[in-house]
Formats: C-alpha cells, structure tokens, sequence
C-alpha cells in the first residue's frame, strides 16, 4: 500500500517534470547535463553512480536483443514524428520564401486566395499609376497583372490528374520577382502559345521538358523553358497572360503584383484604400504566403503530434518492459551491489543512465533515418488554389532536437519505474533467488 | 479448446511482463484502428447511394465552370434518369477558419442525393424560398444555427451588388442517414436560381452536373456518350463515377494509403520485435515447465503448438482491445478536430484486416521460441543445460 502511494506520488512529479522537459530551451538542457556531470564526478553519492553505471553498461551486451526494444521503439517513435514534423516545415518554407516584404499583391477585396479574385482590365492602370509603385530605368512601373488557370497534367509517379497553376504573366514579372531565374531554354515570348516551367512542377508532372508540345484549353502549347526560384513558384507553369486569357475566354485578371519596396508599401497600400474605384486588399507578398501556408502547417503538427504521442505510449511501456526485465535478470548482482554499500540513489541513477542511454541512441537512430529517407524529399499537395503546390521535405537540426527530447522524455519514463524496484529489492530475497 | 485454460495460465505467469506487452499491442492496434480509418474515410467513394451516380465536370479542370445549357442534352441521353447540377459558392462564415464547403444547387437536390433525410416541408421550403439556405445537421450544431435563422455569408468569389454579403435564410437541415459518413453534414447549399441571378459576374454557369443513371452497369455507356456531346467544344467535359472523382480529389491532397502504411510498417516491426522479446523471454524461464509438459506425454507438436497460442492469444487480446478503444475514442476525436477528420466508427475491412495481422503478428513471433520449444529434450531441459 505505502508502495502504491509512493509510486502515485513519483509518477506525478514525474510528469511535472516531463511538462518543465518539453519547454527547456537548449540552454536549460545544458544547465541539467552540466549539473548531472558535475555531481557525476565530484561528490562521493555520484562516483558510487557512475561506478554502478558501468557495470550495468558493461552487461549490456549479454542483453543487446531485448535492448534492442527500447532503441527501436523509441527510433520508431523519433521517425515518424521527425518526419511529420519536417513535411509541415517543407510546406510552410516553400511558401514563405516566396513572399518578401518588398512586393506586394493586390485581390479583389474579401477574395483571400488568387483563385477567388477577379480585378478587371480597367483597374490595373490605376493601380499603376499610384504612389508607392516602383519605376524600372525607362520610368515603367514594376507591376504583373496576371491571372491563373487551374491545367489537368498526367503526374509522373501514376498517370492521375492533378491540378496544376498555370499562370498567366506580364512581361515585368521577372523583374518584379527577383528570385525567380531561367535554367534551360528561356522565357516565353509575348503574344505566342509558349510556356515555361517551373522546375518542381517539371519534378512532378510528365510532359514538361523543353521543346514539348502539350494540348491545354484546347490548343496547342510549347514548352520553352525551366526556371527555378526555390519556392511555391517552382509548381506552376508561367505564360503570356494575354495569350492565356484568349484561350479560356477570361476578360479579367485575378492578382496585380507590385514592387514597391519595404519603404513604399505602406504609402501603396494607403493609396489603394483611398480610392474609392479600387475594392481592393493589399498585402505583401510575406503576409499573403505566410496566410496560406498556416492551416496545412498546423494541421501535419497536431497530426504529428498526435500520431507520435500514441507511438511514444507504446514505446515507454516496451521500455518498461526491458527494464523490468534487466532488473529482474540482474537481481543478484544489484542485491550484492546493495549488500557492500551502494545506496539507493547511486542504484537508481545506475538503471535510468542506462535506460537514457539506450534512448538516445533510439533518439539518434531515428533522427538520422528520418534525416537520410526524407531531407529534401519532394512531394505536392493540394494548396489553397485548388492546385499542386511542390515542396521538399526539411528535417531541420530544430526538429531532431525536439525528437531527441521525445526520446529522452520517453527514456525517462521508460526507466524510473524499474530503477525504483531495483532500489527495493529485499537483498537477502534477491540474493537467495537462482 | 481443452487447453484453454493451460494457455492462460502460462500467459499470466508473468503478470507484469504480459500487461506490458500487451498494453503495447494495445496501443499499436489503437493507432492502426485510427489510422486506417482515415485511410477508408479519404478513399472510399461516399456512400452506396451515390453507386449508380456519374459527376460530369469540366476536362479542362476542376475551376472551370460549364454551360447550364448542357442539362438538357445530358437528360436526352438514354440511360440517364435524372440529372441535376451545382455550382461552387466558397463563401465563408465569419472567419476562414470556419471553413465549410458550400455550393448553389438546384430545387432537385434532394432527390438525386437521397442519402440525406429532411422533413418533406423543409424540402418545400428550401424550393420555395429565394435566399433559402440547407445545411447539415452537425453543421447547424456547430455553429448554433436554428431553421428561420439569418446566416450572413461572406462570398470569397461572387459578389452581390458590389458587395461581398450573402445573407441566407435557414430554412432547412438535412441529416445524413449512414452515420459513418457524418462529415458530409458539414456542408451548406443555396438556391442556384438564386444565385445565378443575384451574382455580379457569372451566368448560366455550373460547376458539375450530377447524373442518375437507370442502371449502374451503363455508367462507362452514358459517360461516354456524356463526353460525346461536348467533343471539340471550349467546354469539354469528364463524366466519371462518383467514388471515382472524390478518390481522384481526396489524392490531390497526399497519398494517405502511402503515409498510413509507412507509418504503420514502423511501428509494426517494433511491435514484433517487442513481442517476440517477450515470448522468447516466456519460453526462456518455462523451460522446466515445458519439459515437464512432455514427461507427463505431451507431444513435441502439441508444446509448439501451445506456444504459438500463447503468443497468438496475446496479440489478438491485445489487438481487439486496441481495435476496440479506437473505435471508442474515435466519435470524440472527430468532433475534436472540427470535422477535419472525417471519421466515426472503425469499419468491418478495418477489422478484417486488423485481426489477420494479428494472427501474423502472432504466428511470426511466437515461430522462433515454439520451435525450440518443440526441440526440447526432456533430460537437457530438466538438468538445467
């Protein structure tokens, strides 16, 4: 009974514990490792701990295979989370780095995404014409009115349709987004059925490789050329926006994107809103992109989350397991351990080192697979245009420190429970036992 | 079956050991019973009503809209019984996060889909009305809406005299009668008539034309001769089965199949790795008890056979309670996530499946430690070599 009692009140510290765990920032982990290492070496309660530690790791080996449950269980765990993790990054990167603060797209009010937006002809000229619009050398605004039109494509991986931006372009487009640049053939000439596309989309989609011709709307269009900008650009196609507006009968532009500098867009923005003719949102392209890469992003975290929460439950119960069974083998030799004057806390310490040891190494294991199958690896989903949008996933180092903090969390729980019981052991029991 | 009670017995031997291990099974077959839910709730093609179903929709893509026109060439076609069509709205209620799909169709949308139960007066209404609004029932909870209620839409696309407000009248909430597809109640439909006359930019135009068909076997027949009729026009289209367009929709969106078996080949191979530990484990410390089995006649078959029920009765134990719990926990998950999930119950397949893996799980595990289990020789066994 007072055992129970004792272990209720150690699992609710230590899940107090695990919450203060999840929010350290590195410096705090640094502070506990250093503390850990200095009571490690310096007092005699911690060399008596670290003398019990290597004899436990020094029995290891006999154990590898049940060992083995706990770094694969936890690498399991660190796996898939990292992964998940990693593709709500990919996504919300790709998008973000199309937008910076130095242009700015303008929608019909209310319309939130490109697809829903309608700005008729007459109304580009006035946008034009108002403050904040940067000028190139010849004194022409730096402005892209252009529209997009949602293409079938074969994909490569099974044949299936899929959605695919095909966005219509002014002629300053290139020079209004600067990160974007040809790398085969060149740019679409104005006024004919030529296309040029980007790089994720040629990654995805069969049919996009230059000198291509490929039948959209009807008529017959040819691929001449690739560009690549590093972002959610790379999965569209990029043509004429006349010549695209002509084949699918569309009288209007959906988007206008305007250079106006980190210092003229605040005065863009006022001049729109001042002129009645203009029901128009403003936003920077930061903003704009940063609005539709947040549900997916906190959608695949939750999931992930979630999904690796269960796994991890699993995981700390064949943790449990091992352990359990570890001190249950090494009866003896903690009892005999005990009898010549280890004391609890050197005899606790021993078992959750060892336990956390074999976590990080699960911790580790798991990262770099997740790291070697999924860093960089492209995939699309459907974004908020009703099309592809390709991106890689990127298991950034932030991401495998929070899966090494799952594993060690998962080491933690995993072995305080069997270091308790190796700490009670009635020695004479334990040292009669065959 | 005699035996019964012996395989208990040995599977509890060690208590603590077995409520691990099979805590642990619990919980992988709990997320296998989440998982593949989702997997089944994102490829299955609707309910069965829709199977004698065709959507006709614009070649060119998915945004494209067609001509209203169309209707009456498509109900001229022999083999179509009925045919009625919707146009996408995208109007928002209050905030984008509140996101729901919603869509002007026509007074016939009732018939076509009748999958959704609603009181025969809602239905006049809902014809009788201008800015009538029809939404579903988990919809109207989430949100509070009660019938006679104004709902202030915002449109995203189609504005209305310059302005983006579309006020519509709750006049009536359908309910869908198969309760595992419960996701679909989160939809709102108005009056195309209405919409089409009210808009500021578009006339005449559809989305997709939903068509009845006399018999489901003609479908790949009347889907051709569907296409047929706009060959070569600007306005092309595609008539597929119903389950054949939401599967090619629900794809766009990820390889759920892939992900779900990628994550489930994880923590599938641990689990067997932890299983098998613990039955090798099991076999290990009865070795005595083992060869005592075949003092008293038991023959080598029947140990190994023992064995493997031993670790086949853990992962089914295990398994079915996973199974169960996520079936348990399942409907409150749903509503947790916002009809984003758009999961109920775990499905017969699921199960099917489920307990085959567990018999595999089972039978692989338990292979190694029953055949050397069977190997035993009494007096090695019981000289402790």
């Amino acid at each position: 009974m007072k055992n129970v009692l004792k272990n209720l009140a150690v699992l609710l510290v230590l899940l107090a514990a695990l919450v203060v765990w999840t929010l350290l920032p590195w410096a705090g982990v640094l502070a506990v490792v250093v503390l850990l290492a200095l009571w490690l070496w310096l007092t005699r309660s911690g060399r008596l701990a670290r003398e019990a530690t290597r004899i436990g790791i020094a029995s290891l080996p006999q154990r590898w295979g049940a060992s083995s449950v706990i770094i694969v269980g936890i690498a399991g765990v660190v796996g898939v989370l990292v992964a998940m993790l990693a593709m709500g990054e990919g996504f919300q990167a790709t998008l973000q780095a199309a937008g910076n603060d130095e242009t700015a797209i303008v929608l019909r009010g209310g319309s939130q995404a490109e697809t829903n937006s309608v700005i008729s002809r007459s109304q580009v000229p006035l946008i034009a014409a108002l403050p904040g619009v940067q000028r190139d050398a010849d004194g022409r605004p730096l402005l892209s009115a252009e529209l997009s039109q949602v293409v079938n494509l074969p994909t490569r991986a099974d044949g299936t349709d899929a959605n695919v931006q095909f966005r219509g372009i002014g002629e300053d487009a290139w020079q209004v987004r600067e990160g974007v640049r040809i790398i085969e053939g060149r740019k679409p000439t104005t006024g004919l059925r030529e296309l040029a596309a980007g790089r994720g989309a040629q990654s995805q989609f069969q049919g996009l490789e230059v000198g291509n011709l490929l039948m959209l709307g009807n008529q017959e269009w040819s691929v001449v050329g690739v560009f690549a900008s590093d972002d959610a650009y790379e999965s569209e196609l990029w043509g004429d926006a006349q010549t695209l507006a002509t084949t699918y009968n569309r009288g209007a532009y959906q988007s206008v994107l305007v250079r106006t500098g980190a210092e003229g867009f605040e005065s863009f923005k006022a001049a729109v809103e001042a002129d009645p003719q203009l029901k128009l949102d403003v936003l920077t392209t930061r903003a704009y992109f940063a609005q539709q890469s947040g549900g997916l992003k906190t959608l695949l975290t939750a999931l992930g989350t979630v999904i690796g929460g269960i796994m991890a439950v699993g995981a700390i119960f064949g943790a449990l397991n091992t352990m359990y069974a570890a001190v249950a083998t090494r009866a003896r030799e903690i009892a005999t351990m005990r009898a010549i004057g280890f004391r609890g806390t050197p005899v606790v310490t021993a078992v959750m080192l060892e336990t956390m040891l074999l976590a990080l190494l699960g911790g580790l294991l798991g990262g770099l697979v997740a790291w070697l199958l999924f860093n960089n690896y492209s995939v699309s989903t459907l974004g908020s245009n009703f099309s592809q949008v390709v991106f890689q996933f990127k298991v950034t180092p932030a991401l495998l420190w929070t899966g090494l903090k799952w594993a060690l969390g998962i080491g933690l729980l995993g072995g305080l429970f069997p270091a308790l019981r190796a700490a009670r052991l009635p020695i004479t029991v334990a040292l009669r036992e065959v | 079956m005699k035996y019964l009670h012996l395989i208990w017995a040995q599977l509890f031997c060690s208590r603590t050991r077995t409520a691990l291990t099979l805590l642990s099974v619990v919980t992988a077959f709990m997320l296998f019973g989440l998982l593949d839910s989702v997997r089944v709730a994102f490829n299955s093609g609707g309910s069965v009503d829709g199977a004698n179903r065709l959507v006709v929709a614009s070649r060119l893509s998915i945004t494209q809209t067609l001509p209203i026109r169309l209707l009456q060439q498509i109900e001229g076609i022999p083999g179509v019984r009925q045919a009625t069509y919707a146009m996408w709205f995208g109007g928002i209620y209050q905030d984008m996060k509140n996101f729901f799909p919603n869509f002007s169709v026509a007074p016939d949308f009732f018939e076509v889909y009748t999958e959704y139960e609603v009181p025969p007066e809602q239905v006049e209404a809902f014809k009788a009305t201008r800015t009538a609004a029809a939404v579903g029932e988990a919809l109207a909870l989430k949100h509070g809406w009660k019938i006679g209620d104004t709902i202030p839409l915002q449109a995203t696309i189609f504005p209305r005299n310059g302005s983006n407000d579309w006020p519509l009248e709750l006049t009536t909430i359908f309910r869908v009668k198969d309760r595992s597809q419960v996701g679909q109640e989160n939809q709102l439909v108005m009056n195309w008539s209405y919409f089409d006359e009210a808009n500021d930019y578009i006339k005449n135009q559809v989305s997709w034309f939903t068509v009845v068909l006399d018999d489901p076997a003609q479908a790949s027949q009347v889907a051709q001769a569907i296409d047929a009729l706009s060959a070569n026009s600007d306005h092309e289209t595609r008539s597929q089965t119903e389950s054949a367009f939401q599967q090619a929709f629900a794809k766009q969106f990820a390889d759920i199949g892939l992900i779900v078996t990628a994550i489930m080949g994880a923590v599938f191979f641990t689990l067997v790795l932890l299983t098998g530990n613990t039955m090798a484990q099991a076999v290990r410390e009865r070795i005595p008890e083992l060869a005592t089995l075949k003092t008293l006649g038991f023959t080598d078959g029947s140990v190994l056979g023992l064995v493997l029920a031993e670790s086949v009765l853990l992962v089914v134990l295990g398994g079915m309670l996973g199974l169960g719990l996520s079936a348990a926990i399942m409907p409150g998950l749903a509503r947790a996530s916002g009809g984003m999930m758009p999961i109920q119950t775990v499905v017969a397949q699921t199960w099917l499946v489920g307990l085959a893996l567990m018999l595999v799980i089972g039978l692989v595990v338990g292979l190694l430690p029953a055949l050397r289990a069977q190997r035993l020789r009494i007096v090695d066994a019981l000289a402790g070599r």
